[in-house]
């Protein structure tokens, strides 16, 4: 067949561009060579640096338990690729098969993986961002910056925002005994990702550890001394709180612009793909040769409604990045669907969070082990009579088993009795997850509707 | 119990030098229940692996003791509470924090590693100490006294009491064999529980000694705890102590024995080993698949009822998890009866999984790591006398309880 001649031609000759040189970039590169990829393989970063891992960035990092230069990925196997680090993509020509780069120049492919990734979004008010003292914290260079500035002592530190990030950094500001300020706009901290009855946990956690927790507040501004430092943040209350770092911890904004009227189905929720990781085009048409993956992408998860979601998840970056990377040179008999089960973990305040499935799905929530009280509980999140999604405190051991009731679809509230079962969670709760419509951190999970074209998904499963 | 039954066929000691064609027998039948009353046997990897992070199944003794089982394992008859490995959470939680604080991360990250020197000079006395012989038996000269003086310096016991402790070590060690027609025996049950409040009794001393005095080892940081979540009381640390100094040496003198039997039966990985002493971290991983120290988890018991496979095993009943057998379940792994350090994913469950997977799996794996290399380095054309050894009784911790080898001698 000719189709397979240009399949095989495709593998021994083919040029693959991966744009995006981090986690998701790398572990394609590496799958391709992995799976026979013998032709030319160009990656495309924006940052100069070679792929580093990002989780340590706000944990050890900022602890000066570990340096920023010092968390590169390990390479997992040659990859054999043209690095074209330092320089941004600019634009995409899907009709001419090119990547235009920020410096003039251009990138042929017969494969493009689009792995851009998410950048942290900034204070909105340009002039207050612009002061001396204030922060966002993505990238290694945000994490020297902040560390170092750290390291000389403020009196204060002022987080905008209780994400995860956000936490972890005010975490790491205790664990160093500098005083930290953290203002939500929500009623608690990690309200948009776990809802407001782990929230609250939160919300105590913080307290007890000395952080200064403002919630239901809003920044009104920054302001800056003579000298262009900032001084001060004001907030939606009236109150004025002194400080010489501001961290802005507001969540993430997908890199999809530089793919503004490229034709691709690309915009602020990110890029819609089938769950083959193939792009669509905007009419919801999917491409061939376009594939994305990690956290710009967003596909259909038949666990979830097959709704699009869109999963800031380091496990996320690698599965779907394997996924993609495996598709790219396969015949369509051969491919396979990315199923993944949400699943993220945070360390703040010494405690380990992890949850698997879409919490923020969930309306209600049953602790089935453990104590919300004690810090060490695992709690589980129905939708419509299932159970959608977990989340542990100090009590990881046990997810694996609720992943499983997750993947089969198991009703919610589980009845049966478990070990550590307290009174408390003898009933479901309503989860309290804020309005959607109110701007927030946001969760990392987020559900972005259906795709345009889903009825004309047709999964693969590799072994029928 | 008949000896047809495989369940019978596991206890039976006949088939103690080769149980794994009745492994493969029993994952026939994914939830093996052979008689009214008695355990549910499952032996396949996956399903293993699932009830081992199962929050419907249950650890604790007394749940344990409800479901029939023939010990008497109630906290009146031995005057010790059970230890962390016989209770569920939250009881199993805290105390297995407090004494990982003292283990392992996150309060001691360095503990482990920073005896990688005196492992390594113990290995060389005991390699020295063989001398001229020609004979050895590697189970007396090395591999048990090697694990007992690590656990004995980790946790501040001396090592001159070991002929003391042994005594009471040996039929408590016994009374975890789920041999039926033994442990019906109401006089062998008593003698194991004499041995544990003799040996609790013995730790005490030690105990209060490190109260007043606090040294650098395990028995101290124990005896005055103080973190978030507590002190332990004296009832905790003795049965904290007992169980950290039981498991710290009965599991790791088979790991070691194992590994060098399948080595000498497998010589050209041996040779392997002997020219790359960093190839040890890889063959321990593998023989904790292909012959795991503990060969099976048989107390556990479900606390409401579990749907397996199209089976239901109803609420109060045993489970046994034959980790074992999943280690060599053809669904997991591709090869499985082949000894092959090499596989891409040995992702075992010799150390088990979930909340009671192995405490002191780091300091085994260093213990062997250590060890096999020495003995592959320093062991002169090392020979087994006999094939297969004779075996130790158990069932559950399973080795040689001889290894009798022929050596040209002992390289410097």
């Amino acid at each position: 067949m000719p189709g397979e001649d240009s399949l095989e031609r495709l593998r021994r000759e083919g040029r693959i561009v991966i744009v995006g040189a981090s986690l998701a970039g790398l572990r394609a590169a590496e799958t391709l060579r992995a799976e026979g990829f013998g032709g030319s393989l160009t990656l495309i970063g924006d940052e100069p640096y070679e792929p580093y891992d990002r989780p340590p960035l706000s944990k050890a990092v900022l602890l000066g338990k570990a340096s920023a230069d010092h968390t590169e990925l390990p390479r997992l196997r040659a990859v054999d690729a043209t690095w074209r680090l330092g320089v941004a993509a600019s634009g995409l020509d899907m009709a001419g098969r090119r990547v235009r780069l920020a410096d003039g120049g251009e990138v042929p492919y017969d494969r493009l993986l689009i792995a851009t990734g998410v950048r942290a979004r900034p204070w909105p008010k340009e002039a207050e961002a612009q002061l001396d003292g204030v922060f966002v914290l993505r990238t290694r260079d945000d994490a020297v910056k902040l560390e170092r500035r750290m390291k000389i002592g403020p009196r204060r530190v002022f987080v905008i925002g209780a994400g995860f990030t956000g936490s972890e950094i005010a975490s790491a500001c205790r664990d160093q005994g500098i005083e930290v300020t953290v203002a939500e706009r929500a009623d608690a901290p990690l309200v948009g990702a776990l809802g407001g009855v782990v929230g609250a946990v939160a919300a105590d956690m913080q307290r007890e550890n000395g952080v200064d927790l403002r919630t239901g507040v809003m920044v009104t501004g920054l302001e800056g001394d003579s000298t262009g430092r900032v001084r001060a943040a004001h907030l939606s209350d009236g109150s004025v709180v002194e400080t010489d770092v501001v961290v802005v911890s507001l969540g993430a904004t997908r890199n999809t612009e530089w793919l503004a009227g490229s034709g691709l189905g690309a915009g602020p929720r990110g890029i819609a793909c089938d769950a083959g990781c193939r792009a669509f085009d905007f009419r919801g048409i999917v491409t061939d040769d376009v594939y994305a993956a990690g956290d710009v992408a967003r596909s259909p998860n038949p666990l979830f409604g097959y709704q699009f979601l869109s999963l800031e998840h380091w496990g996320n970056a690698v599965a779907q990045a394997e996924v993609a990377a495996h598709n790219m040179i396969s015949a369509g008999a051969d491919r396979r669907p990315h199923m993944w089960v949400p699943a993220f973990w945070s360390s703040q305040f010494g405690v380990n969070i992890k949850s698997v499935g879409v919490p923020s799905m969930g309306d209600e929530i049953m602790i089935t082990q453990g104590s919300l009280a004690e810090r060490r509980f695992t709690g589980v999140y129905g939708y419509q009579g299932r159970v959608i999604a977990a989340v542990s405190f100090d009590n990881t051991r046990w997810l694996e088993f609720y992943q499983r009731l997750i993947e089969t679809g198991a009703p919610f509230p589980p009845e049966f009795e478990t070990v550590d079962r307290r009174p408390e969670g003898r009933q479901p709760v309503p989860a309290d997850f804020p309005d959607p419509s109110l701007p927030t951190h946001g969760p990392t999970v987020t559900l972005s509707g259906y795709s345009p074209g889903d009825r004309q998904l047709v999964f693969t499963p590799a072994h029928p | 119990m008949t000896q047809s039954s495989l369940l019978g066929q596991i206890t039976d000691y006949a088939n103690r030098a080769d149980p794994y064609p009745i492994y493969a027998e029993l994952r026939k039948t994914p939830v093996l229940h052979e008689e009214e009353g008695g355990a549910y046997v499952i032996g396949s990897y996956y399903d293993i692996l699932h009830l081992l992070h199962d929050p419907r199944i249950s650890s604790d003794a007394a749940n344990l003791a409800a479901a029939g089982d023939d010990e008497l394992t109630g906290p009146d008859s031995t005057g010790l509470p059970p230890s962390f490995i016989r209770l569920d959470p939250p009881e199993h939680d805290r105390l297995r924090r407090i004494a990982n604080s003292s283990f392992g991360p996150p309060h001691c990250p360095r503990r482990i590693d920073s005896m990688r020197g005196e492992l390594s000079r113990i290995v060389t006395e005991l390699i020295d100490g063989l001398g001229d012989a020609r004979e050895i038996d590697l189970v007396d000269q090395f591999a048990y006294p090697f694990p007992v003086t690590v656990i004995c310096r980790l946790l501040g016991v001396p090592r001159e009491d070991e002929p003391r402790f042994r005594t009471w070590v040996d039929p408590l060690v016994a009374s975890l064999d789920p041999d039926t027609r033994r442990s019906a025996d109401t006089e062998f049950q008593k003698a194991a529980q004499d041995a544990r409040m003799q040996l609790g009794m013995y730790l005490a001393g030690l105990v209060e000694q490190r109260t007043k005095e606090p040294q650098d080892d395990m028995l101290s940081d124990l005896a005055t705890s103080q973190g978030a979540d507590g002190t332990l009381s004296m009832m905790e640390v003795l049965s904290t102590a007992v169980l950290l100094l039981i498991a710290g040496h009965e599991t790791t003198v088979n790991l070691i024995t194992n590994g060098m039997l399948t080595l000498l039966r497998n010589p050209e990985i041996l040779q392997r080993l002997r020219e790359d002493p960093g190839l040890s971290v890889r063959i321990v991983e593998e023989l904790l698949r292909f012959e795991p120290p503990v060969q099976l988890v048989p107390q556990r018991t479900c606390i409401a009822d579990i749907e397996l496979r199209g089976t239901t095993i109803p609420k109060g009943s045993r489970i046994w998890l034959v980790l074992a057998s999943g280690n060599r379940d053809p669904e997991r792994f591709t090869d499985p009866d082949r000894f092959d350090p090499d596989r891409p994913d040995i992702e075992h469950l010799g150390f088990g999984s979930g909340i009671h997977s192995c405490f002191g799996a780091p300091l085994a794996r260093l213990e062997t790591q250590i060890a096999l290399a020495e003995l592959a380095r320093r062991l002169d054309s090392p020979r087994l006398l006999q094939d297969p050894p004779p075996y130790r009784q158990n069932a559950v911790l399973r080795g040689p309880r001889h290894l009798p080898l022929a050596i040209g001698g002992v390289r410097p």
